[in-house]
């Protein structure tokens, strides 16, 4: 039960307005979740650093040292240079090895960290507070980039932590932000567990984010893999799916959770509530609408 | 409805031998009640539909016992010594709160399942012993508003009747979520009670079976509901305290999740509450007893720091005082009743015993509110049967009962060393059985042991 | 609380607009400005707000002649239970534009979120744009005339109240509809569950020729196909067990 904003720029000249817009599209959200919050950027070259990988740890409590884990990396990383900092709640890993490398390192070196995010374009975020400061905190308003989404969220049925917030981020630079409630996803949590996927959280967006994944990685394209959740996954959802390529949005059969797009050549907006979109630049002439139930629109 | 035929002949039955004392077995799965079910459905092809609430026997108040006072607490002395009841309702955004005398109040019950001298008299009755009556699917009366001086007006999925003066005219507003006999589902009233001014209230045909939405038309989920209170709480000025009501299935969550939203008063109505048309598969399968679903509710309302701020009310099979005791030493703030206030009216009474049989029925068993032949005049809309009922003598019966249930929780308040009810804590009480103790956590009588927690 | 002036002017060289109150919600709340429209003490009969910035709940609850004018966007329940007044949006309305509207007239020149019109009584719904999801949701007597396309469900156990369509409407039109009656123009993705396209006789045109003109469109009723309930799922019979 939260409020989603997501922002792709379609005209590279906006990339560097990414951050201020998406900061403001949140704030207008914070209401419908007022608990905790979360946001994911691609490409911004800040936090990217000309980075091959990047992971993104919940929290900033390490087993050891910043300075000090960036250096066993590093030298456990065979030479590739690795940074550890914290920025607001999260620490960023940064790597010029190989996403799988990195991950692989800090199983090992850092077992007890939670991984909230992955991969090579993507940093995701995570705080428990008030969305608008928990976004600061990130610095999200000075970013740039490609595109970002950012959930405020009113738990349902699972605890209030930074781990419970959304963007779900399970595979390389796949982001998945959910407002609804689930009925089923115990069911489909067993049968992804069966195939041997393991879980981070209690959330029920969390299985809808690890079964796109686990489609994904079996092949099936962004679309095919939300129609399939359709068929699986049986109650109230508004989805929207970020990737280093694109960006998805679906809505359950019955459509009775918000979402409002619009859509200019500059940008594509999608947010809980019409408010959120209407300070973007051009909304006047955008083409606004309510995705239809049951429909996936990507782009 | 044939099962009343069947349990007319049950009722004969105990009274003179039957096949049981020629050794014939009856099966206990498929008993004669199933079996009845099932040559009922095959014979109609449509479900059954009843009024009252659960009739299946589920761990209850009545398998917790308090704990007196004796040499180490001391007790207060009856009719002397104050024990308070009365309760504030609201507080916690309304300029106007509710005061009540007694934390016994009436359920919603709709003019139209209802018939208006029953609601007359809810209303007198309530208002004698200072607490207060609701309205339910069907709008809010001039005659209710009249007669109850104290009135919640209930925001429900259909919303027939709703309308602005009424909102302005009520003293709280309860924005219904779901109730305790059919979590998750819709309103129902047969054709036969919709005659023309339940159908004009409703905005609905005359006489067609009207079926109304489990949903509510313009929210969905805890978010869209914070914005919903916040709209009714703009369009009464801030005035009113705002209850949600919920039927007991996932107490924690959904009391944290009607708090976050903004609500005043969360009331929670567990599987035994009535109602006045409903599946009975729904009544009897759906939902959690009261009992289990209280603690919980209390523990969301802890978990925050709001037990207390945000009042709590509950319902679902409150019969006595001993019920409203044992309710508000689990952490209730207040309790409604609802079938205990129309058997108060005449319901089942004996003094009906022929007409019930006329209807397949009998004193104890009928259930048939959908069908509005009523022989007490109470879930009726037909003119004649509805006159049965005094308006004014129903009044005082209402009042007796709430009165009688008072002093009996004030009774045990007493015994139990509490200058007020609302003093009355978990720690008063022992279980009788495993499963009651599980589910109220508290311990199992002569033991210091609660499954499940150690 | 209220700051609002509701009767005098600010100052004298606004008397000519004695009448007329400006609103600005960047500097004061909803709060304020409801608690002012709802001020029996009141006189004004114009009112404009600027800054809506699809705030909730703006003007619900007015229960009196008045105009109030909102310049931009407006969030959640505008207008709702409006009672006479004449409310008019520039921009989008959200989610349960004028829920159970009672009289007077809402109109929205953007578009409308889900629920628009919900459970309204009475009065009059104008949407320029389109309406989503469950436009005229229970609707009991209001008119409701969108000129764009309505979503899916629209007109979802509708009981009482005309609604017309000059565009499109979504998936399962009128489904378990009352007594309400649909007019469309355009195509409809399809009928709910007992709904059912009905003859346009003279009454009818008549009628939506009245709604038309209110709402100021220049839509001719020829162009329309009419929409009502085939009365089937008036008493539970098992044949319609799969409609349940």
């Amino acid at each position: 039960m939260c409020g989603i904003a997501a922002l792709q720029i379609k005209n590279p000249e906006m990339g560097p307005q990414l951050g201020t817009l998406l900061h403001s599209m949140t704030c207008d959200l914070i209401e419908r979740g007022p608990d905790s919050a979360g946001l994911a950027v691609y490409d911004d070259p800040q936090t990217m650093q000309g980075a091959a990988s990047l992971v993104s740890l919940l929290g900033i409590d390490l087993p050891l040292p910043a300075a000090e884990l960036a250096d066993r990396l590093t030298e456990r990383l065979e030479g590739a240079e690795t940074t550890v900092e914290a920025v607001g709640h999260t620490t960023l890993v940064r790597s010029q090895a190989s996403t799988d490398a990195l991950l692989q390192a800090l199983e090992e070196l850092a077992p007890e960290a939670s991984v909230i995010g992955q991969g090579s374009h993507v940093a995701v975020m995570k705080g428990v507070g008030n969305p608008r400061e928990v976004a600061s905190a990130h610095g999200l308003e000075a970013m740039s980039g490609t595109r970002g989404v950012t959930h405020t969220r009113m738990a349902t049925e699972s605890a209030v932590t930074a781990a419970g917030s959304h963007p779900y981020s399970v595979a390389d630079d796949l982001c998945l932000v959910h407002n609804g409630s689930f009925s089923n996803h115990l069911t489909v949590r067993d049968e992804l567990e069966r195939h041997g996927v393991r879980f981070g959280s209690d959330n029920d967006s969390e299985v809808a984010a690890r079964y796109v994944a686990s489609q994904l990685e079996e092949g099936a394209d962004l679309e095919t893999a939300l129609l399939r959740l359709g068929e699986v996954f049986d109650g109230f959802y508004t989805l929207v799916v970020t990737t280093r390529d694109g960006m998805a949005v679906v809505r359950d059969p019955i459509a009775c959770k918000p979402c409002v797009v619009a859509e200019t050549d500059d940008w594509v907006a999608v947010a809980s509530e019409f408010r959120a979109l209407s300070e973007l630049p051009g909304i006047e002439s955008a083409r606004v609408f309510e995705p239809e139930p049951g429909r996936v629109y990507t782009w | 409805m044939p099962q009343q035929n069947q349990t007319a002949a049950q009722v004969r039955a105990d009274a003179v031998p039957g096949p049981g004392d020629h050794g014939l077995r009856e099966s206990a799965t498929f008993d004669r009640a199933t079996i009845h079910a099932i040559q009922r459905a095959a014979e109609t092809g449509v479900y059954d539909i009843r009024g009252w609430g659960a009739k299946r026997r589920v761990p209850h108040f009545d398998d917790l016992l308090f704990l007196g006072a004796s040499v180490s607490r001391y007790p207060l002395e009856g009719y002397r010594e104050k024990c308070a009841t009365d309760v504030v309702l609201g507080d916690r955004h309304a300029k106007t709160p509710l005061h009540l005398d007694i934390p016994i109040t009436i359920a919603g019950m709709s003019f139209g399942a209802l018939s208006a001298n029953a609601k007359e008299a809810l209303g007198t009755g309530a208002s004698a012993v200072g607490t207060s009556t609701t309205t339910g699917d069907g709008g809010m009366t001039d005659e209710e508003r009249d007669h109850s001086d104290t009135l919640v007006y209930q925001l429900l999925p259909s919303r027939y009747g709703m309308n602005p003066d009424d909102l302005r005219r009520a003293d709280a507003i309860e924005v219904v979520v779901g109730q305790g006999a059919k979590p998750g589902g819709g309103g129902m009233l047969l054709g036969q009670k919709i005659t023309q001014r339940v159908a004009e209230m409703r905005t609905l045909p005359q006489g067609i079976d009207q079926r109304s939405a489990s949903r509510h038309p313009d929210w969905t989920g805890p978010d869209d509901l914070e914005i919903k209170i916040g709209e009714l709480r703009e369009i009464t000025d801030w005035e009113k305290p705002v209850f949600v009501k919920v039927g007991a299935t996932r107490p924690y969550y959904d009391t944290s999740l009607a708090v976050k939203a903004g609500a005043d008063v969360v009331v929670l109505d567990g599987m035994q509450g009535g109602t006045a048309a409903t599946q009975e598969v729904f009544i009897e399968h759906v939902g959690i007893p009261i009992l289990a679903a209280v603690p919980e509710a209390v523990r969301a309302l802890k978990d925050m720091g709001m037990h207390r701020r945000v009042q709590l009310v509950v319902s679902g099979g409150i019969r006595n005082g001993a019920d409203v005791a044992k309710a508000m030493a689990l952490g209730a703030d207040a309790v409604s009743i609802g079938t205990a206030a129309l058997i108060a009216l005449g319901d089942n009474s004996p003094r009906y015993r022929d007409e019930y049989a006329a209807l397949g029925s009998a004193p104890g068993y009928y259930d048939d509110f959908q069908d509005g032949r009523d022989p007490a005049g109470i879930s009726t809309q037909d003119p004649e049967l509805s006159a049965r009922l005094d308006p004014v003598e129903g009044g005082r019966r209402v009042e007796n009962l709430l009165r009688v249930m008072t002093m009996e929780a004030q009774t045990i308040a007493r015994a139990c060393g509490k200058s007020d009810l609302r003093h009355l804590e978990p720690e008063d009480m022992v279980a009788l059985t495993l499963e009651a103790s599980a589910m109220a956590k508290v311990p199992l009588a002569g033991t210091d042991w609660i499954p499940g927690t150690r | 609380m209220s700051t609002l002036p509701t009767a005098a002017p600010r100052h004298p060289a606004e008397a000519d607009a004695a009448e007329h109150v400006s609103v600005d919600l960047a500097e004061q709340s909803v709060r304020e400005l409801n608690a002012a429209l709802h001020d029996p003490a009141a006189t004004a009969t114009r009112w404009t707000v600027t800054h809506p910035r699809g705030l909730h709940s703006i003007a619900v609850g007015v229960d009196r002649e008045v105009r109030v004018d909102v310049e931009g966007h407006v969030g959640y329940y505008f207008g709702g239970m409006n009672k006479h007044a004449t409310l008019t949006v520039s921009g989008s309305a959200g989610q349960g534009l004028a829920e159970n509207i009672m009289s007077g007239r809402v109109h929205v020149h953007g578009d409308a979120s889900q629920s628009a019109a919900a459970t309204g009584r009475g009065g009059l719904v104008v949407i320029d744009g389109n309406a989503s999801a469950r436009c005229g949701i229970s609707m009991k007597g209001v008119d409701i005339v969108v000129g764009g396309s309505v979503g899916h469900m629209s007109a979802f156990m509708a009981q009482a109240g005309r609604m017309v369509v000059c565009g499109d409407a979504g998936e399962s039109l009128g489904d378990s509809i009352y007594e309400a009656r649909l007019y469309v123009k355009g195509s409809v993705a399809s009928l709910g569950t007992d709904c059912v396209e009905k003859q346009m006789r003279d009454e009818h045109r008549r009628e939506l020729a009245g709604l038309l003109q209110a709402a100021g469109r220049t839509e001719s009723p020829e162009e329309f196909r009419r929409y009502g309930s085939a009365r089937r799922l008036y008493h539970f019979t098992a044949d319609n067990s799969k409609a349940y």
